[in-house]
């Protein structure tokens, strides 16, 4: 099969709307989309946290975050396949194989980047716009909304960039998701299933999905950004 | 009894860094009045308006704002500190329209949109951008940001107006703009101003008092005419007679 011929039969499938296709790319978005989501709730508010307080104060949290932010997904994985397998802590809550726990793996990906580029963000700019805010009378929860509010650009950035590293995955989700069709299965672990059973056209199709995905969110956060102008 | 008249007062305020970078034994600011801080860089004038304002805490001493010491227990969050504002030398404008930017102590203090909509209207007049509310921050220069700066802090009518080098960098039309509405707010408000500056023209123009200080201390204070005129201390006449090297 020539690349030619597997992306036209790839773009086929697409425009179809192939069920098997379609429902694949749902659960990878619910479970990333998800993933990212919780880890944004948790990650803004820490990387504003460590932003705004003195660099010398928060080394060791950098450096800790900065580690997590390169951790391979398959350690994730790994983790919480130990924890949720049936002899682990966890195991009674029955959730190995299932779409929580590739939430939850994501989520442990995701956190540290967001956290590690907001953290960077409010940097160049927080600590001015909280003096700012303060020095115009702002309480304490209208100066943090201020200070999130300032750094929008950057921490969009940062939630764009979480979602593009667990979207873009396969260790973990592979590992505590076990890619069961119908059940657990998203776009890279079907690659590389797909791609192993020599049906090429649904690999390539899928790939282009993901680069499709990966487009739009980047344009948007791109618009948003101002054509990147607006970075910090 | 306290003085009603005195709205901030300062005693045995201390700021050390590295090394005591402040220390004043004691200082009273009048109600409506303009103060210049002077003095060369590195003389702690910053600090003493960081340390007012609550964006440092002092070492040691204590600050009174209308009788009541705000220093206490580095609380920040206290009712004083929305009674006063500091506009910094190079003001930090929001990402948003120059009309939002104004708003956004009215909007902290809870006024109504009617209110704000009239402030925001007659400060845009009074810095001569009447055109540019809808503008964004971003786009304004140097000049145009500073008095939009100054007029997102007078818009709540602080009592306490601390200014740390307003004008530094500017335009000569700037800085007359910016000085000419210093001297009205004095004219048709109760509002107390202290102005920090490198500027000894500046203090002497817009000031009615002058306090000069040196490596953190206060050499000495006065009706500015005096201080420019007849000032007692070698250094203050160094520094007014432009041989204090800064």
């Amino acid at each position: 099969m020539s690349l030619l011929k597997g992306i036209a039969e790839a773009f086929s499938l697409i425009l179809t709307l192939d069920p098997y296709l379609t429902q694949i790319v749902l659960l990878s978005l619910q479970v990333s989309g998800l993933a990212v989501f919780f880890a944004a709730l948790a990650g803004v508010p820490l990387g504003t946290y460590l932003g705004l307080k003195p660099q010398e104060r928060t080394r060791f949290a950098g450096k800790l975050l900065y580690t997590l932010m390169g951790m391979p997904p398959v350690v994730a994985g790994l983790l919480f396949y130990l924890l949720f397998s049936r002899m682990g802590p966890f195991g009674v809550l029955g959730l190995l194989y299932t779409p929580t726990a590739m939430i939850l793996a994501q989520f442990v990906l995701a956190v540290p980047i967001i956290a590690a580029l907001t953290m960077i963000g409010i940097r160049s700019r927080g600590k001015d716009v909280q003096e700012t805010a303060r020095t115009l009378g702002a309480g304490r929860l209208l100066t943090a909304w201020t200070v999130v509010r300032e750094s929008r650009f950057a921490i969009s950035g940062a939630i764009v960039t979480g979602l593009g590293r667990v979207i873009a995955e396969v260790g973990a989700v592979m590992i505590v998701g076990g890619n069961i069709e119908g059940h657990t299965r998203v776009m890279t672990t079907a690659i590389v299933l797909e791609t192993g059973k020599g049906n090429f056209e649904l690999a390539v199709g899928l790939g282009l999905v993901l680069l499709i995905i990966s487009f739009v969110i980047n344009s948007l956060l791109y618009s948003f950004q101002g054509g990147g102008k607006e970075i910090a | 009894m306290p003085d009603k008249d005195i709205i901030l007062e300062v005693k045995n305020l201390s700021k050390v860094f590295d090394k005591e970078v402040l220390n004043i034994k004691k200082l009273s600011f009048r109600r409506g009045k303009v103060y210049g801080i002077i003095g060369p860089s590195g003389s702690g004038k910053s600090t003493f308006l960081r340390l007012v304002n609550l964006l440092e805490l002092p070492t040691k001493g204590k600050i009174y704002f209308k009788g009541e010491d705000i220093s206490m227990n580095g609380r920040t969050d206290i009712p004083a500190r929305r009674e006063m504002t500091l506009v910094f030398q190079k003001p930090l404008l929001f990402r948003t329209s120059v009309e939002e930017n104004i708003a956004y102590g009215l909007k902290a203090r809870r006024f109504t949109k009617e209110e704000i909509k009239a402030r925001v209207e007659t400060l845009l007049e009074k810095v001569g951008l009447r055109d540019f509310a809808g503008r964004h921050a971003g786009t304004l220069s140097g000049g145009e940001a500073q008095r939009v700066a100054l007029a997102r802090a007078v818009a709540f009518e602080p009592a306490l107006l601390l200014m740390d080098e307003p004008t530094a960098n500017l335009d000569p039309s700037n800085v007359e703009l910016i000085e000419r509405l210093i001297m009205d707010l004095n004219r048709n408000t109760d509002m107390t101003i202290v102005m920090v500056t490198h500027n000894i023209f500046q203090a002497r123009r817009v000031a009615q008092d002058v306090i000069f200080l040196h490596e953190g201390r206060i050499v000495e204070m006065g009706a500015t005419e005096k201080m420019f005129t007849s000032p007692q201390d070698p250094r203050t006449r160094a520094f007014v007679d432009g041989r204090m090297i800064f």
